[in-house]
């Protein structure tokens, strides 16, 4: 089963400007993806038509609210293999889905304990650890990679012990692509008692996740990097480990009995949902995955592996370019980062813009990673369902061009 | 957009041979800035001589615009004083601020005429600014350090 791009493209009308002379080419979809019309039009009839606040509102346009609300929820719960629609926690953004992991998890850490994460990690897999760590005088340690940016299992039998309490992975890099051996990690820290947490920010938008067999107990992910709005993240936990869990922002909604003392708390998911939620946001994620559905979530995911190969051969011909991470399109996403010898990554992001090609340029929230592969930072393309094989040319045209403006005059 | 504008031949020529560059001995302060949202990092040693800014040594890593921008700083700070500093720091974060509206005195400014251009380019005034800010900071602990 094969996309057809260009009429995917029909319904992206920004990929249809221009950017000065040149056509935009959008290869910063690991950064936002771009949104098809049916996302903007869903999210514009929710706003013009329903819109209310949800579970306090008692009239029919708040119950019709909280129904295209909840109907989100179960419908992200049936994409990603829940076994119910409460497993699906709403939150802002990926970040705070994780921060809400490392708080609730957290919670339970006492001096001695350990977490586990990688140096590939985005910040937002790190930080959030580091303060669970720091107010519990717990140990962060973390998995190295391979030179080649594979994450290096050499040591795991000494990172994962019985003083393991949490492992924290990403599911695919956000800078090298990588793709980790989610399942397998995660069964030998169940075996110790971890709870396996996956990010998978980066994976979400390209292939078809199933929470029930990947192996994590909790898993992310963000709306707006898989043709969903911003301020809409999901966090997603096993029932009974949800149901563990302590609340984690205060406020309405969460709680159950509220008495100038003390508060009993909600059973999830809304235990997690302090405050209003992003109700249109949610909304629009549950159209965009209609949408993605209706594309083809495997067609999806070979169009993936067909451009990230086919971006992986252009770049690595062009003199001058060296790959961070692997250059086969093998276990990995579409990511591609590198560096052009002897010019800094924001200076091949101008020239680049000068001629309508959107990319991004700088260490992509992963400051570690980039140091450990011995780059200050890096320049990276990064491709969705929309992109083509002839976008990927121009960007390999403009890179020669770069090297060479900026080459001796 | 008119890339030449913003890669004068000023600043490539900076940034292909950057003057000043290496941390040296005297110095009273080192300070490191960063630019977090690119990465860009900034080591850089003052001396002072009285009221006179006798070095400015530095070690960086960034793009063209913030290596260049260093270099320039460094050829029209060293041996002025202070104050005058001060005056030029102000000058030039207003032309920077200034989207391309602002022509500086080449007689004042020297080489850092050159960024005008690149003020045209939001994106990127933060980078021609890290050597400045990074200095003003530096000749600000080294004086109250004096006192």
């Amino acid at each position: 089963m094969s996309l057809d791009v260009q009429r995917i493209r029909e319904e992206f009308p920004v990929l249809h400007r221009t950017v000065g002379e040149y056509p935009l080419i959008y290869l910063d979809s690991a950064n936002t993806s771009q949104k098809p019309r049916a996302v903007v039009e869903a999210l514009a009839a929710h706003y013009l038509e329903r819109n209310a606040n949800v579970a306090r509102a008692m009239h029919v346009l708040g119950a019709e609210a909280t129904e295209a609300y909840e109907g989100a929820r179960a419908r992200i719960a049936r994409f990603i293999g829940a076994e119910a629609p409460e497993e699906v926690v709403f939150t802002k953004n990926a970040s705070e889905a994780l921060n809400l992991a490392a708080n609730t998890l957290g919670a339970r850490l006492r001096p001695g304990d350990e977490v586990l994460i990688s140096v590939m990690e985005h910040h937002s897999n790190i930080v959030p650890w580091q303060f669970a760590c720091e107010r519990a005088g717990a140990t962060l340690r973390w998995f190295d990679v391979t030179d080649d940016g594979r994450l290096d299992l050499e040591n795991i039998d000494d990172l994962i012990n019985e003083r393991t309490r949490v492992v924290s992975l990403t599911h695919v890099s956000n800078v090298v692509g990588t793709r980790n051996p989610i399942t397998a990690i995660a069964e030998k820290a169940h075996t110790v008692g971890a709870v396996m947490v996956v990010d998978a920010s980066q994976s979400a938008p390209h292939e078809r996740l199933d929470v029930t067999t990947l192996g994590g107990d909790l898993l992310t992910f963000t709306g707006h990097k898989m043709c969903g709005p911003t301020g809409i993240g999901v966090l997603w936990g096993r029932g009974d480990l949800l149901e563990s869990l302590p609340p984690f922002l205060g406020g309405g909604e969460m709680i159950e009995v509220v008495t100038m003392e003390r508060s009993t708390f909600a059973a999830p998911p809304y235990r997690f949902e302090a405050g209003t939620p992003p109700i249109a946001q949610a909304v629009g994620l549950g159209a965009a995955i209609d949408w993605l559905d209706s594309v083809g979530m495997e067609a999806i995911a070979a169009h993936e592996v067909d451009i990230t190969q086919y971006m992986l051969a252009k770049l690595t011909s062009i003199d001058g370019l060296t790959m961070l991470g692997p250059t086969e399109a093998v276990d990995r996403g579409s990511a591609c980062s590198f560096n052009l010898d002897g010019i800094h990554p924001h200076d091949v992001m101008q020239v680049l813009d000068s001629r309508g090609i959107a990319i991004r340029g700088g260490h992509h929230c992963a400051r570690p990673l980039h140091k450990r592969l011995g780059h200050q930072s890096s320049t990276r393309a990064s491709a969705y369902l929309y992109t083509t094989h002839e976008e990927i040319d121009v960007l390999a045209d403009a890179l020669v061009f770069a090297r060479n403006y900026f080459g001796a005059r | 957009m008119n890339l030449d504008e913003l890669y004068q031949s000023i600043i490539l020529d900076h940034y292909r041979e950057k003057h000043h560059s290496g941390l040296r001995e005297p110095f009273d302060v080192e300070v490191h800035h960063v630019n977090p949202s690119c990465g860009d990092e900034l080591t850089l040693r003052v001396q002072l001589d009285g009221e006179t800014i006798a070095d400015v040594s530095y070690e960086g890593e960034g793009c063209s615009i913030s290596q260049a921008s260093t270099s320039v700083l460094g050829d029209l700070i060293i041996g002025k004083d202070i104050e005058a500093f001060g005056t030029l720091y102000t000058d030039f974060l207003e032309m920077m601020q200034s989207k391309g509206a602002i022509t500086p005195d080449e007689d004042r400014f020297e080489d850092a005429i050159a960024f005008a251009g690149v003020s045209k380019f939001p994106a990127r005034v933060k980078c021609a600014l890290l050597a400045w800010s990074a200095l003003r900071d530096a000749v600000s602990q080294a004086t109250d350090k004096e006192n």
